[in-house]
């Protein structure tokens, strides 16, 4: 038998739909000998997520919670992936935007009402955010510093310097001690529908932001340019593309919804800036997968990012009902990244099995 | 010398290669036609030929690369199987490409070390240093075992591909176009450590454009055209002049029918231009030129002689040291490809795949590719693909692009379908001014005569062409004037109608026009 690798030259809607969701049974089937391996039945570990997730009012609402910034910040990221920018730190241009909101909050808040401080506190988190994003874009353009390593280095920045002001010069007063700042104002405080912690506000900034990115993806001049640089430089160069407007422009977008998160998850859920870990509890890196998963296309990330709402929401359930490590959902998650990226080589090659002899030379 | 040479390996020593009969074909194109290729020990073979004559695919198949459909290889008198660039390190072959192997940030030793068979697996080029030092002396190639090959320069560069394929007993060196890259002092030194390997023994086969090259350092040259073997002669028996006629051939093709037309007042001037190439070594020198409205400049010469380099900076890909490029009157001093594109300037790119199409974009949207930020195509932020896929539509029908739909992946399609999607997008758009690099190079007949046919209409209804080509036949076909450039300069300009190969092919070969008129005399 000989199997034989060869390029897929045309591929359809249909296959590329059953590659994705072979890749996400693959990628279950390998989470199951994780559990297995761990003395739990997979199939009920699998079950009890999802049930945690989409089980009960619940569960859907805190999924929903979880969606919005995995949306927010996805749908960036798709936007830059497609220019082949492989933008990691989605994580800190979350902080920055955060600490840019914090301040705008703690100083103006007080003075303005809700309708001018909340998108004056938006703002303020996508411009941070965006000035984030743009130092790597710079750094690629300019010196040709490789981008993965300097957005994943700055994360680490980002959250040392967030730790240095929640437990230094912005620890509140009205704290007693502990490492946050003050309470934003009333004002700046997003409601949400009874019985749950989902922000009407936020959820429709998620699904416009969403759509909107994948009209600018899809039918603007500016998605068209970042799709020609993504699949070919050479001829973006031929065609007259400024690269370096571009390409810093796409991290402006990218880093700034990540940034306008930030802001969402403040004002929304903690009322003040604390630990980093607490801010953004790794939205930044799940939402990688939230944007491959919804193969780049920025409005399919309000599908994946449910999805993997879901995910983070179960894991806890199970975590305390069956008594799985807390590791376990960037297990399940990182698993069914490599699956998904494995997917995506089907998608360009096809493999064919032959029996029998090999007979060329 | 060999008395230090171990019995084995003299025995071993490849003292007369044969290929016969090679035939080698890629889909409908034959590469090679029943070549009769020898070589004997202490030879220098030239091979000679276009851009796509078949010189690389029959070194290929001599190193291993590809595997001849028909023909035999013979070592010694012997067939041999050569499967693999192994087998023919072990037959005594070493092929030294045009863009060196090597990797730039370890040591000499480390790359010569790199695959070498017979060294220990730890530290192994312990081992070879020894070896390096002897082979450097022996035949004068000066290399420092211990520098980093990013600190070295071309010609050294060079020189440690050669040792590395003398420390694998490489008998025939296969050399691809070896003073491409060099300065001239470098070329110089490179032809004496050649002929001194000769001396020794070894025997070369020189892939080459240069006449003068073949001229100074081969015993023997073999022409090949269009995938045969169309000359063969001892180098006593020729000069340049005969070379460059054996390389293009006897005769010249009928001209196209075109329209009579007065050529109209100067689209694009250029005056005393300078450009260096990528590696900084001047390419286009002091050259001037005018194309004119209702007109065809064809530029003819050996590729590698600045006409890339050229076509790019009229096309806003590169910026010029000095001199004036005028489109219009007005002045193109930057590398911007926006700003030749809005001064009237269309341009079908030699690297049509790399530089003319998004392979994995759809065929309707490679449609405007460049002409994406005109009306109508986009208005303000917003893509009219409404409109786009109609303009698809109509180049698709107007200029016989064979795709399925307007929908596909233009990687799908076949290269002469991708070179009119190209030339239609460029030539729909109205230019001014067309530069078509190679328009035709690689495509079938049909798609050929079709490409050309477009280009000569377009300078009927009013339209400047500057068309770069190899292909004399080409050139004479649809050309209004040629200009022969020879290392960045024009060598003279000729009318198609009243001119011979042989005045062309010393221009080619770095003559100028009255020394072509002494020749003649």
């Amino acid at each position: 038998m000989q199997i034989d690798l060869l390029p897929r030259e045309r591929s359809t809607g249909l296959q590329n739909l059953t590659i994705l969701i072979g890749s996400l049974l693959a990628g279950l089937l390998a989470v199951s000998v994780v559990f297995a391996l761990n003395g739990v039945n997979p199939a009920l570990a699998i079950f009890s997520i999802f049930r945690g997730s989409f089980g009960s009012w619940y569960g859907i609402k805190e999924t929903i919670t979880k969606a919005i910034p995995l949306i927010l910040i996805g749908s960036g990221l798709a936007l830059a992936y497609k220019a082949k920018f492989w933008n990691i730190g989605a994580e800190s241009q979350l902080l920055v935007g955060a600490i840019f909101a914090t301040w705008v909050g703690l100083h103006w808040g007080p003075h303005l009402p809700a309708p001018v401080i909340v998108p004056l506190m938006f703002l303020a988190a996508f411009l941070g955010g965006a000035l984030w994003g743009v130092i790597p874009a710079y750094l690629k353009v300019r010196f040709g510093i490789n981008e993965i390593i300097s957005t994943l280095m700055l994360n680490y920045i980002a959250a040392e310097f967030v730790k240095f002001l929640v437990v230094g010069p912005w620890k509140g007063a009205s704290k007693g001690g502990y490492p946050y700042t003050d309470d934003l104002p009333a004002q700046a405080i997003l409601s949400h529908f009874s019985y749950s912690r989902i922000s009407p506000v936020l959820l429709v900034l998620a699904i416009i932001a969403a759509l909107v990115l994948g009209w600018i993806v899809y039918r603007s001049r500016f998605g068209y340019e970042i799709r020609v640089i993504g699949e070919n430089t050479h001829a973006a160069r031929y065609s007259g593309i400024n690269f370096f407007r571009t390409s810093l422009l796409i991290m402006v977008v990218s880093g700034g919804m990540a940034g306008l998160t930030g802001a969402g998850e403040l004002m929304s859920i903690h009322h003040y800036l604390s630990y980093p870990e607490t801010i953004s509890a790794g939205y930044g890196f799940t939402a990688i997968i939230v944007a491959w998963l919804a193969r780049l296309n920025p409005a399919f990330t309000i599908v994946s990012g449910l999805f993997f709402a879901g995910i983070i929401v179960g894991g806890d359930a199970i975590q305390i009902s069956m008594g799985m490590p807390a590791a376990t959902v960037s297990v399940f998650n990182g698993m069914i990244l490599v699956f998904l990226i494995m997917g995506d080589f089907f998608i360009s090659h096809k493999l064919r099995i032959r029996t029998g002899r090999a007979s060329h030379a | 010398m060999m008395k230090s040479v171990p019995l084995e390996k003299t025995l071993r020593r490849t003292q007369h290669l044969e290929m016969r009969g090679i035939s080698k074909s890629f889909l409908d194109v034959k590469a090679n036609q029943d070549i009769n290729l020898s070589i004997k020990s202490g030879e220098i073979l030239g091979l000679l030929g276009e851009n796509g004559a078949g010189k690389t695919t029959l070194m290929n198949i001599l190193y291993g690369l590809y595997h001849p459909d028909e023909g035999e290889i013979l070592i010694n008198g012997s067939p041999v199987q050569l499967r693999s660039p192994k087998d023919s390190m072990r037959a005594g072959i070493g092929m030294i490409h045009q863009h060196f192997m090597l990797v730039q940030k370890h040591s000499v030793l480390e790359n010569i070390a790199l695959g070498y068979d017979d060294a220990p697996f730890f530290f192994p080029h312990r081992h070879l240093r020894s070896k390096i030092l002897e082979l450097s002396a022996q035949y004068g190639l000066e290399v420092d075992p211990d520098k980093p090959i990013w600190e070295l320069s071309a010609g050294e560069q060079q020189r440690v591909e050669i040792v590395k394929a003398l420390s694998r007993n490489a008998d025939v060196l296969i050399m691809d176009e070896p003073t491409s890259v060099l300065t001239p002092q470098e070329a110089e030194e490179l032809f004496g450590i050649l002929k001194t390997m000769c001396a020794d023994g070894h025997s070369v086969i020189l892939i080459s454009h240069k006449l003068d090259e073949i001229m100074e350092l081969c015993n023997r040259v073999m022409v090949l055209r269009k995938g045969q073997l169309t000359g063969e002669a001892a180098i006593e028996d020729v000069d340049k002049g005969k070379l460059a006629e054996m390389m293009i051939g006897r005769q010249i093709a009928n001209a196209y029918p075109k329209a009579h037309c007065q050529p109209g007042e100067a689209i694009l001037e250029i005056q005393d231009l300078d450009v260096d190439s990528d590696r900084g070594l001047p390419a286009v020198r002091h050259l001037s030129l005018k194309v004119r409205k209702n007109e065809i400049l064809g530029i003819a010469g050996v590729s590698g002689n600045g006409q890339q380099e050229l076509v790019e900076t009229i096309t806003g890909l590169r910026k010029g040291l000095s001199g004036k490029v005028l489109m219009k009157g007005k002045p193109l001093n930057h590398a911007d490809a926006r700003r030749a594109h809005a001064l009237g300037i269309t341009h079908v790119p030699e690297e049509r795949i790399k530089y003319g199409i998004v392979p994995n974009l759809l065929l309707y949207e490679n449609s405007v590719l460049k002409r994406h930020r005109d009306t109508p195509f986009s208005s303000w932020i917003k893509m009219n693909y409404g409109v786009i896929k109609d303009h698809a539509g109509h180049l698709v029908d107007g200029f016989q692009v064979d795709a399925p739909s307007i929908n596909v992946k233009v990687k799908n399609l076949s290269g002469g379908n991708i070179q009119k999607l190209i030339l239609g997008r460029e030539i729909s758009a109205g230019p001014d001014l067309l530069i078509a690099a190679h328009p035709t190079y690689g495509l079938d007949v049909g798609a050929t005569e079709y490409v050309r046919k477009q280009i000569i209409e377009l300078r009927d209804q009013g339209g400047a062409v500057l068309l770069v080509s190899e292909d004399l036949d080409e050139l004479f076909m649809v050309c209004d004037r040629i200009a022969v450039m020879f290392e960045g300069r024009f060598m003279g300009e000729v009318i198609p109608q009243d001119c011979s190969i042989e005045e062309i092919g010393l221009m080619m070969a770095g003559s100028t026009p009255t020394e072509v008129l002494t020749h003649a005399d």
